[in-house]
C-alpha cells in the first residue's frame, strides 16, 4: 500500500488497489443465500394504457417463484420527489404519483409494467416472454412547446396539463430586467437545446433486497451515491419501514455522476419483494435496461438575452427555458433547472438585473434528475455561449468582454439571491491564456489555413456552486431534506482511527484524501487512519455525495470531530502530564507542555482513554470517540478559466480538439493528483456532451440512442491530453479546511469552450454560423457551413 | 420512415387485385413468413421471423386488408409482437393503375419499430424496411407474372430463391386452372 501523506500531497488512492486488483466488491459481487432474481418487463411503447396482463403462463414456466405487478403494489406508497417548487403563480408544482410498478397506464420506453422472480436469470427471461400485456398505445407526449398548448395529450391524466411548474426567478426584477432590455444600447439574443445526456457510470445500477424474518429486519444493498438518503426516503415514504429495521449498503461503488443520487423503483421492489417471499431477491440492470431507467441529464430548451450599454457593460440577462421532467419527477428533478441553475445565471460577471423564467414539463420519456453539474452546465452554456455572440455582435475581444464585466469584489451579492464569498477571475483567465499559449495562437491558425483547417480559440469561464448546502436555506426554497454532513471519529485503543463518514465515494478517492486530513490534524500515519462509508448501520446520518460537496462539507464535519477528539485527547494527555490543559500542544503524534520537556505519544493517550486507571475520570468519560455534524453557512464557489482549440475539416465538418487548458479556483487542495483526475474526468464529460453524445427520441418516442452503437461515448483516443492547473487559489472563507469542491467543474465549464472554439473556426473561414446545437458531429457542423 | 416505389406487372388489373387478397400470396411474399392464417375479410394471423441487426426475433402479430377499392387501392397493414425484442408495425398503401395490358402498381410504405428494435436497430430500420418492402413487391410481382415473365426486369434478380421454386405464377396458374 502506498504510504499516505498529509495535506497537499499526491498521495497514491489506496483504494485503487482493490480496484485494480479485482478485489473491490460492488453490489453486484453480494450474492445470498437462497437469493432469486428479479428481471423487470418493461414497456416498449412510450405511451399507453395498460388494458390488461395475464401471468398464468408466464407463473407456469420453470423457476418461477411469481410475478409481480402493480395490483401487489396496492397500499404501498409512490417513488418520492424530494424538493418542491413553487410557480410564479404561489402554486405549487404539479407532483404525479410515481408507482413503484405502472398503474394503468405506461408514461415511457422502460416503464416497469411486471417483474417475474424466479430461481435464476434465465429463468425469469424467458418466463418474461411468455407474460401476456395488453396495450393499447396513446399519443406520445415529446415536444415540449406542444406539450404544454391546450388540447395536447396528458403524460397523467390527473393533472391539469402537463407543466410541471412555472418558475420564475427573481419575479420582482422582472419588469426591471423587461425595462434594461428595452433601454438598452445592443441586445445579443441566442436560442440553444442543452442536449439530452445518460449518465452511463460503468457499473449499471444494482439491488439486492434481504429479510430477516426473525428480528423484521430489512436490508438492502445497492449502487447509490447516498444510503441514507435512499434509506430515510424508501422506509418513510414508499413502504413504511422505519429506520431501525432498515439498513441500506452502498458498497464499492462504479461511478454515479448524479444517476445513482436518486431513489429508484427497482430498489423499492427488491426490498418489498424478499419480505414477501422471504427470499433474497437480485436485480442487475443490464447496459440496454440502463438506457432505459437510469435519471437522464439536461434537456433544456433556452432563449437567452444579454443587454448591454454603448461601452459593452452587461446591463441585464434574460432567461426562458424549457426543461424536460420526463414522464415522472425523480428525487431531485424539480431542483436542477430552478435552484440549481437559476443562482448561477450571474456567472463571473457583475450584471445588476437579472431574470429567469423556467417551465418544467412532463413528457413520455425516462425522468430527467441531476447529472454531473447539473444545472449548473446549462446555466453557464447559455450564458459563456451568449457573450462569445455579443462580443462577435459588438466587434469586440470575447476575451476583453469578459474581462471588462467580471466582479472584482468580494463577497460579492449577485441579483439571483446568492453571496460569492471569494474568487479572483482575473487570476484564472491570466493563468488558461498563457497555458494555452494564446499569444501564438495567430501563427498556429495561420498554419492550419495551409493546411486547409480552419482552426479556431474557445474560452469559457465559469462559476458554479457547490459544496451544498445550508439546510435552512435549501428549506426555504423547498427542498424536503436537510444538506449537512456527518462524521464520527472514533480512535481505537491502540491509536488507530476509524472515520465513518456520511458522504459515499464512488470513484473520488475518499478513503485516501479524507484519510490525509485526519492524519495532518493529528500527525500520525495516514495509514492509521480508515475510512468507512456506504453503510447505515455503520455511519451517522449523512446526507452522501453529489454536488461536489464531499470534502467541503463531509470533510468539514470530520475536521469538526476530530477537533472534539484532540480536544478531549488534550484533557487525557494534561492530566497524564500533570500539567495544565492550556499548556497541552499536539504536533506529530505527540503531545507536550509548551516550554517543557515532557511529552507523551497519542498513543499513550488513547490508551488512557481505554484503560482508564490513571484518568480523570471525574471530569471526562472514558473512550474517544466523537460525532460532529456539518452544517455549511453558505455554498462554495469554485470557478476557472477554460481554453480550447480546434481545428474544423471544412469538407467534412469534423473537429480535431487539438488543445484543452483548465485553470480552476478550487481553494485549498487536500491532494491535487485526485483534483487532477477529478477535472480530467469532468472535461472529458463535457467533451462528450459537446462533441458526441446524445440521447435521441423518435417523434413516437421510441429510445432511439440505447445502445453505444448509438450513443456515442468518447475514449480516450477522441481527446487531446488536458493541461490542468489549480494553482490560483483563494480558499473558502466559511468552512474549515477553506476547500471548494472539484468534481464536477469540468463538466460545467468545458462544453462552452469547444463550442465557442469551433465557432470561431467556423468565422475564421468566412461562415457567419451562430450557433450548432451540441453534440457538434461533423454533420451539424458540415451543415451549418453549407447553410452559412 | 416512409418509402415510395412502383412495380409493372405484367397481368391484368382484376388478376393483381385478387392476388394481393390471396393469403397463399401474402405468405409466399411477406418476407420470413412461415404461417399465415385468416382471409382478405377478417384479416390474417402471421407469424414471421426476421432478423434486424443484432436483434433476430419471431413477430406474432396480425395484418389486416382496409381501405379496399376493387381494383384500384387498398391499404396492407401489420403488427407484429416479437416478445423481448420489442414489436414493429408497418402499413402499405397500394394503388394499381391500367397501362396497356400491364398493371402498374404504386405503393408508399411506412414502418415503425419499438422497443429493443428501435434501441438496437433504428440506424439500420430504415435500410431494413426497404430491403422488406422491396422484397416483398419483387415476391409479389414474381408471384403474379411467375418467373419467365417475358419482359423480365432487373428487378427479378433479387427476387428471393423461394419464390423462383414456383415453375408458374399465380396468374399463370389461375389461367391454367380455368
Amino acid at each position: 500500500m502506498p504510504k499516505d501523506g498529509g495535506i497537499g500531497s499526491s498521495t497514491k488512492r489506496r483504494e485503487d488497489v482493490r480496484f485494480l486488483s479485482g478485489t473491490g466488491r460492488y453490489t453486484d459481487d453480494i450474492n445470498l443465500h437462497g437469493q432469486l432474481y428479479a428481471h423487470f418487463v418493461r414497456s416498449d411503447v412510450a405511451h399507453g394504457k395498460i388494458n390488461g396482463i395475464n401471468a398464468d403462463a408466464a407463473m407456469a414456466m420453470p423457476g418461477v417463484v411469481r410475478v409481480f405487478t402493480a395490483k401487489d403494489f396496492e397500499g404501498v406508497g409512490g417513488v418520492p420527489c424530494g424538493w418542491q417548487i413553487t410557480s410564479i403563480d404561489g402554486s405549487p408544482m404539479q407532483e404525479p404519483k410515481h408507482p413503484v410498478l405502472a398503474e394503468g397506464k405506461v408514461r415511457h420506453v422502460g416503464d416497469p409494467i411486471a417483474v417475474v422472480v424466479a430461481e435464476s436469470l434465465g429463468q425469469a427471461r424467458d418466463a418474461a416472454d411468455a407474460l401476456e400485456i395488453d396495450i393499447e398505445m396513446l399519443p406520445a407526449v415529446m415536444d415540449m412547446k406542444e406539450a404544454i398548448k391546450d388540447g395536447a395529450p396528458k403524460v397523467h391524466d390527473d393533472l391539469s396539463s402537463n407543466l410541471c411548474y412555472d418558475w420564475g426567478f427573481v419575479e420582482d426584477n422582472k419588469d426591471a430586467v423587461a425595462k434594461a432590455i428595452a433601454d438598452a444600447d445592443h441586445v445579443t439574443t441566442l436560442e440553444l437545446v442543452n442536449n439530452r445526456l445518460v449518465a452511463n457510470p460503468m457499473e449499471p445500477r444494482v439491488a439486492v433486497g434481504d429479510y430477516d424474518m426473525a428480528n423484521d429486519e430489512h436490508t438492502l444493498y445497492t449502487t447509490s451515491q447516498n444510503p441514507h438518503v435512499i434509506r430515510l426516503l424508501m422506509g418513510a415514504f414508499v413502504l413504511g419501514i422505519p429506520e431501525h429495521k432498515l439498513r441500506v449498503v452502498a458498497p464499492d461503488v462504479g461511478g454515479g455522476f448524479g444517476a445513482k443520487i436518486f431513489h429508484y423503483a427497482e430498489e423499492a421492489f427488491c426490498t418489498f419483494a424478499a419480505k414477501q417471499l422471504r427470499r433474497p431477491v437480485k436485480w442487475t440492470s443490464s447496459r440496454s435496461e440502463a438506457f432505459m431507467s437510469d435519471a437522464h441529464g439536461r434537456d433544456h430548451v433556452t432563449k437567452i438575452e444579454l443587454a448591454m450599454d454603448k461601452d459593452n457593460n452587461f446591463t441585464a440577462i434574460r432567461t426562458e427555458t424549457y426543461a424536460n421532467m420526463g414522464a415522472y419527477l425523480s428525487t431531485f428533478a424539480p431542483s436542477v433547472p430552478t435552484w440549481l441553475h437559476g443562482t448561477l445565471m450571474a456567472g463571473n460577471y457583475k450584471t445588476p438585473l437579472i431574470y429567469v423564467n423556467v417551465k418544467a414539463v412532463f413528457t413520455n420519456t425516462v425522468p430527467v434528475d441531476a447529472y454531473r453539474g447539473a444545472g449548473r452546465p446549462e446555466a453557464t452554456f447559455q450564458l459563456e455561449r451568449v457573450i462569445d455572440k455579443a462580443a462577435r455582435e459588438r466587434g469586440v475581444s470575447p476575451i476583453e468582454l469578459r474581462r471588462q464585466n467580471f466582479i472584482t469584489e468580494f463577497p460579492y451579492a449577485t441579483p439571483v439571491a446568492v453571496e460569492y464569498d471569494t474568487g479572483d477571475y482575473h487570476a484564472t483567465m491570466d493563468r488558461v491564456l498563457e497555458m494555452a499559449d494564446h499569444a501564438g495562437f495567430e501563427a498556429r491558425a495561420e498554419q492550419s489555413k495551409k493546411n486547409g483547417k480552419l482552426r479556431g480559440f474557445g474560452i469559457a469561464h465559469y462559476i458554479e456552486a457547490c459544496g451544498i448546502a445550508p439546510s435552512n436555506l435549501v428549506g426555504q426554497l423547498g427542498a424536503r431534506a436537510g444538506l449537512y454532513e456527518s462524521a464520527t471519529v472514533r480512535v481505537n485503543a491502540t491509536g488507530s482511527i476509524s472515520v465513518m463518514t456520511g458522504s459515499h465515494s464512488h470513484g473520488q478517492g475518499h478513503e485516501t484524501s479524507f484519510a490525509q486530513v485526519v492524519s495532518e490534524m493529528i500527525g500520525i500515519d495516514a495509514t492509521q487512519v480508515d475510512i468507512v462509508h456506504g453503510d447505515t448501520s455503520k455511519t451517522p446520518m449523512g446526507m452522501g455525495t453529489y454536488g461536489s460537496r464531499s470534502i467541503a462539507v463531509g470533510g468539514s464535519a470530520m475536521v469538526r470531530a476530530t477537533e472534539k477528539i484532540i480536544a478531549k485527547a488534550k484533557k487525557i494527555a494534561a492530566h497524564l502530564m500533570e500539567a495544565s490543559e492550556g499548556d497541552i500542544e499536539l504536533k506529530d503524534g505527540q503531545f507536550t507542555v509548551a516550554g517543557t520537556d515532557k511529552s507523551v505519544a497519542w498513543g499513550d493517550v488513547t490508551l488512557a482513554a481505554y484503560v482508564p486507571h490513571n484518568y480523570p475520570l471525574e471530569d471526562i468519560e472514558p473512550g474517544l470517540e466523537e460525532t460532529a455534524f456539518y452544517d455549511p453557512a453558505n455554498f462554495t464557489y469554485p470557478s476557472g478559466g477554460y481554453a480550447c482549440e480546434v481545428e474544423v475539416d471544412p469538407d467534412t465538418g469534423k473537429v480535431d480538439v487539438l488543445s484543452f487548458s483548465a485553470a480552476d479556483d478550487f481553494g485549498n487542495v487536500i491532494n491535487p493528483m485526485i483534483v487532477e483526475g477529478q477535472v480530467h474526468g469532468g472535461v472529458a464529460q463535457g467533451f462528450g456532451q459537446a462533441m458526441m453524445e446524445n440521447c435521441a427520441y423518435d417523434a413516437d418516442g421510441q429510445l432511439i440512442s440505447a445502445s453505444y452503437m448509438d450513443y456515442a461515448m468518447p475514449r480516450a483516443t477522441d481527446l487531446p491530453m488536458f493541461k490542468v492547473d489549480h494553482s490560483c487559489q483563494t480558499p473558502c472563507t466559511h468552512n474549515p479546511l477553506g476547500v471548494k469542491g472539484c468534481g464536477e467543474a469540468g463538466a460545467i465549464g468545458s462544453p462552452p469552450a469547444f463550442v465557442n472554439a469551433v465557432i470561431d473556426a467556423l468565422h475564421r473561414g468566412g461562415h457567419k454560423v451562430e450557433h450548432i446545437n451540441m453534440p457538434l458531429t461533423p454533420d451539424r457542423v458540415w451543415t451549418a457551413i453549407q447553410n452559412s | 420512415m416512409e418509402m415510395t416505389g412502383s412495380r409493372t406487372i405484367e397481368a391484368p388489373r382484376d388478376a393483381v387485385w385478387d392476388a394481393l387478397l390471396d393469403p397463399e400470396v401474402l405468405k409466399q411474399c411477406v418476407p420470413g413468413c412461415t404461417e399465415m392464417s385468416g382471409n382478405a375479410d377478417e384479416g390474417f394471423e402471421a407469424t414471421v421471423v426476421q432478423k434486424v441487426g443484432p436483434v433476430k426475433a419471431t413477430f406474432k402479430g396480425a395484418v389486416t386488408l382496409d381501405d379496399k377499392v376493387r381494383p384500384e387501392s387498398l391499404t396492407i397493414s401489420g403488427e407484429g409482437k416479437g416478445g423481448a425484442a420489442g414489436f414493429a408495425k408497418g402499413g402499405a398503401d397500394v394503388t394499381l393503375r391500367e397501362e396497356g395490358d400491364a398493371t402498374v402498381l404504386d405503393y408508399r410504405v411506412e414502418a415503425k419499430v419499438g422497443g429493443k428494435l428501435a434501441q438496437l436497430g433504428s440506424r439500420i430500420i430504415d435500410s431494413f424496411a426497404s430491403k422488406m418492402a422491396d422484397q416483398f413487391f419483387n415476391s409479389f410481382k414474381e408471384a403474379v407474372e411467375g418467373p419467365s415473365a417475358p419482359e423480365g426486369e432487373a428487378d427479378d434478380a433479387a427476387a428471393p430463391v423461394e419464390a423462383q421454386k414456383e415453375k408458374k405464377g399465380w396468374f399463370g396458374r389461375k389461367k391454367a386452372a380455368t
